[in-house]
C-alpha cells in the first residue's frame, strides 16, 4: 500500500485503492477497442505513411528508398502538383467566406417568427444531407451549357452569353462552389441555434437606446455569433481542402477541362490508386496535412481579436 | 424581428411612430417570405426537374426549352423499377450492398463509441486526461495521411476487394462520436453511478443497464450521422471494392454519370432512389438531428 500511495502522491492523484483499482481495470477494459484501434490504424499508419514518403513504392516491386526525392519533385517539378494546389485554394478563397455569409443571411432569415418557418426550415436543411455525389449528379445536368436548367435561367433574365460552367477552365470552380451553395442550409442550421442562444435582453438594451437594425445586428449579432461563426470558419477551411466526391462527378476522375477542377485530393487519388506512386502520393498528403495545418493554425491565432466569448470557454 | 420600437415617446407622436412601426414590421415580414419562398424554390425546383426527368420515357428528350420542372405529362413509374433492375447496373443490389456497409458501421460505431464514451465521461482512472487529450488530437488528424498505408495494410492481409476495410475501423470507434457520447453521459447526475455501486452493481451494469438506456438520444443522432456519412461515401468503396457485383450506389452513380452518352432519364431515377433513404431517415429523425447538429456547433 505504501508505496502505491508513494507513487500516487507523486503523480498528484488521490491515493488508489482496492476499489479505485477495480474501476480503474474496468475504465481500460472500457477503453480496449479505441486503444487498440489508435495503434492499428492511426499511429501504425501515421510512422508508415513519414517512411512510405520517403520511398519510391508501386505495390509491384519492392520499395525503394529515395529520401525527400518525392518532396523535391513536388515542389520543383510536378506542375499537376501545383496545379491543384491552385485549384483548391482559389475554390478555399471564393467560397469559404460566401458560404459564411449566405449562412448568416439564410439563418437570420430563419430566425424570423414567420408562419411556416418549420417547413421552410426543413427544406432548406434537405440539401445538406443528400449526399455530395446524388447532389453532383444532379447539378451535372442542371449546369449543361447549352440545354441546362441554370443557363435557360440566365438568357431568361437576360445574360445572352452564360458561362459554360463545367466545360470552361475559367468557369468550373464558381460551378463547383454554386452546387455548394445549394447546401448552405446546412451551415444556417448551426448558426440558427446561435443566434438563438443570444439573450433577448441584449436587443432590447440595444432598443432603449435607439439602434437601429444594422447597427444591432453589428454590435450585438456579430460579436455574439463569432464563436459560431468561427466553428464555421474552420469546418469550412477543412472541407475546402476535402472536396473530392463533388469534384469527381462534376469533373470526371482526372480533374475536369484542362485540369480545372484538379483538386489536391483528385490529384492525390490518381497518384497513389491510379498510377499506383504510393510514396508520392503519401508526400502529397504530408504536404496537405502540413498546409492545412498552417493556414487552420493562423486562423486559430487570429481568431481572439474577433471571437467573442461571453465568459471564459469551459475546459474539459 | 428587431423592427419594433418601444414607445418612449410623448403620447400623440408615440401612436404615429407606432402605425409606421406596423407598417415597417409588415413591409419587412413580406419581404422576408418573399425571400424565404425563393430560397426554397431554389431547393424544391432542381428536385422536381429531377423527378420530371426520372419519369420520362427513353425518346423523350430529358434537356428542353424551357426547362420542364413539376408536374409533367409524362409518368413512366416504370423508370424506377428498370433502374433498380438494370443487368449492367443493378442499383437493388447497389442499395443492399450499401445497406450492408451502412448497417455493420452503425452496428460498429455504436458498440465502440459507447463503450470508450462511458469510460470518458464517468469513470476515474490514471492517465485519463491525457487520453480525452489525445482523442481530441484525433479529431483533427486529417485521414488523407491515413488513407495509403491503412489501404497497404487492408490489402497485405488480405481484405482488398471486401467490404471489412469499410465496416471494421468502425468497431475500433470514431473520436468525434465518443465525443459526442461523452458530453451527454456527463450530465447525468454522479448519485446514479454510486447508487448503483453499492447495491452491488458491476461497471458493466451500469453502464448496459443505466447509461445506455439513458443515452437513447444522442445515440439516436449518431446513428443517423454514421448512416449518412456511410450511405454518401464515395472515397472508400472507389478505393477498396474492385467487382461490379460489391459496387455501392455512391459508385453505380458515378459510373453511371462519368459513362459518354448517358441515359438521363434513367440516371436521374437512380440519383433519386439514392436520395430516397436518406430523405426518409431525415424526415424521421429531423428534429433530432437539426438539435444534435446545432450543439456540435456550439462547442465551438
Amino acid at each position: 500500500m505504501s508505496t502505491i500511495a508513494n507513487r500516487s502522491r507523486k503523480l498528484r492523484l488521490t491515493p488508489i485503492g482496492r476499489m479505485a483499482r477495480i474501476e480503474e481495470r474496468a475504465a481500460y477494459l472500457f477503453l480496449l477497442p479505441w486503444l487498440i484501434g489508435i495503434v492499428i490504424f492511426l499511429i501504425g499508419p501515421i510512422v508508415a505513411s513519414v517512411v512510405i514518403s520517403l520511398t519510391n513504392w508501386n505495390l509491384v516491386s519492392e520499395p525503394q528508398w529515395v529520401g525527400l526525392d518525392n518532396y523535391r519533385e513536388m515542389l520543383f517539378e510536378d506542375r499537376k502538383f501545383w496545379q491543384s494546389l491552385r485549384v483548391t485554394l482559389y475554390y478555399t478563397i471564393l467560397s469559404v467566406p460566401l458560404y459564411l455569409v449566405f449562412g448568416l443571411a439564410i439563418s437570420m432569415l430563419l430566425n424570423m417568427r414567420l408562419r411556416g418557418m418549420y417547413l421552410f426550415r426543413t427544406i432548406l436543411y434537405l440539401p445538406a444531407v443528400i449526399s455530395g455525389v446524388a447532389v453532383a449528379v444532379l447539378w451535372v445536368s442542371l449546369l449543361n451549357p447549352d440545354l441546362g436548367a441554370i443557363n435557360q435561367f440566365l438568357r431568361w433574365i437576360g445574360i445572352s452569353n452564360p458561362p459554360r460552367w463545367l466545360g470552361s477552365p475559367t468557369w468550373a470552380v464558381p460551378a463547383l462552389v454554386l452546387v455548394g451553395l445549394w447546401g448552405v442550409g446546412g451551415g444556417a442550421i448551426i448558426y440558427l441555434a446561435g443566434l438563438q442562444n443570444i439573450p433577448p435582453q441584449l436587443y432590447e438594451a440595444a432598443d432603449i437606446d435607439g439602434a437601429g437594425f444594422w447597427q444591432k445586428f453589428r454590435h450585438v449579432t456579430l460579436p455574439m455569433l463569432s464563436p459560431t461563426l468561427f466553428f464555421n470558419l474552420i469546418t469550412g477551411l477543412i472541407g475546402a481542402f476535402q472536396v473530392f466526391d463533388t469534384a469527381f462527378i462534376l469533373g470526371g476522375s482526372r480533374g475536369g477541362t484542362s485540369g480545372a477542377l484538379n483538386f489536391y485530393l483528385i490529384n492525390l487519388w490518381n497518384e497513389g490508386f491510379r498510377s499506383g506512386r504510393l510514396g508520392y502520393a503519401s508526400a502529397l498528403a504530408w504536404v496537405l496535412v502540413l498546409l492545412a495545418g498552417i493556414v487552420i493554425t493562423i486562423t486559430f491565432r487570429t481568431s481572439n481579436r474577433w471571437v467573442y466569448y461571453e465568459t471564459e470557454p469551459e475546459r474539459s | 424581428m428587431q423592427t419594433t420600437s418601444k414607445g418612449h415617446t410623448p403620447l400623440k407622436s408615440a401612436q404615429r411612430s407606432v402605425t409606421a412601426a406596423k407598417i415597417q414590421r409588415n413591409v419587412s415580414t413580406l419581404l422576408a417570405y418573399a425571400l424565404v419562398l425563393l430560397l426554397c424554390s431554389f431547393v424544391l425546383l432542381p428536385i422536381g426537374w429531377m423527378l420530371t426527368a426520372a419519369l420520362k420515357p427513353d425518346r423523350v428528350p430529358v434537356f428542353t426549352v424551357p426547362t420542364e420542372w413539376f408536374p409533367t405529362i409524362h409518368w413512366h413509374w416504370e423508370n424506377f423499377a428498370r433502374t433498380l433492375t438494370n443487368p449492367t447496373r443493378p442499383f437493388l443490389r447497389y442499395m443492399l450492398n450499401t445497406l450492408q456497409i451502412v448497417v455493420g458501421n452503425i452496428i460498429g460505431t455504436l458498440f465502440s463509441c459507447t463503450l470508450v464514451a462511458y469510460a470518458f465521461a464517468r469513470l476515474r482512472f490514471r492517465g485519463s486526461e491525457l487520453l480525452f487529450n489525445l482523442l481530441v488530437i484525433t479529431m483533427l488528424i486529417p485521414w488523407q495521411v491515413l488513407m495509403i498505408p491503412q489501404f497497404l495494410l487492408f490489402h497485405k492481409i488480405g481484405w482488398y476487394g471486401t467490404y471489412l476495410p469499410l465496416i471494421v475501423p468502425s468497431f475500433t470507434g470514431n473520436a468525434f462520436f465518443i465525443f459526442l457520447i461523452r458530453q451527454y453521459m456527463r450530465t447525468f447526475p454522479r448519485e446514479l453511478d454510486d447508487a448503483a455501486r453499492i447495491d452491488g452493481c458491476s461497471y458493466w451494469g451500469i453502464f448496459r443497464y443505466l447509461m445506455l438506456p439513458l443515452s437513447a438520444p444522442v445515440l439516436a443522432v449518431c446513428t443517423v450521422f454514421v448512416f449518412l456519412g456511410a450511405w454518401n461515401d464515395l472515397l472508400g468503396p472507389l478505393i477498396y471494392l474492385t467487382s461490379g457485383t460489391q459496387f455501392t450506389v455512391a459508385i453505380g452513380l458515378a459510373n453511371m454519370v462519368t459513362r459518354a452518352n448517358t441515359d438521363w432519364n434513367l440516371l436521374m431515377a437512380a440519383n433519386l432512389i439514392s436520395m430516397i433513404p436518406v430523405i426518409i431517415v431525415y424526415f424521421v429523425a429531423q428534429d433530432k438531428l437539426i438539435g444534435g447538429i446545432a450543439s456540435v456547433g456550439l462547442k465551438g
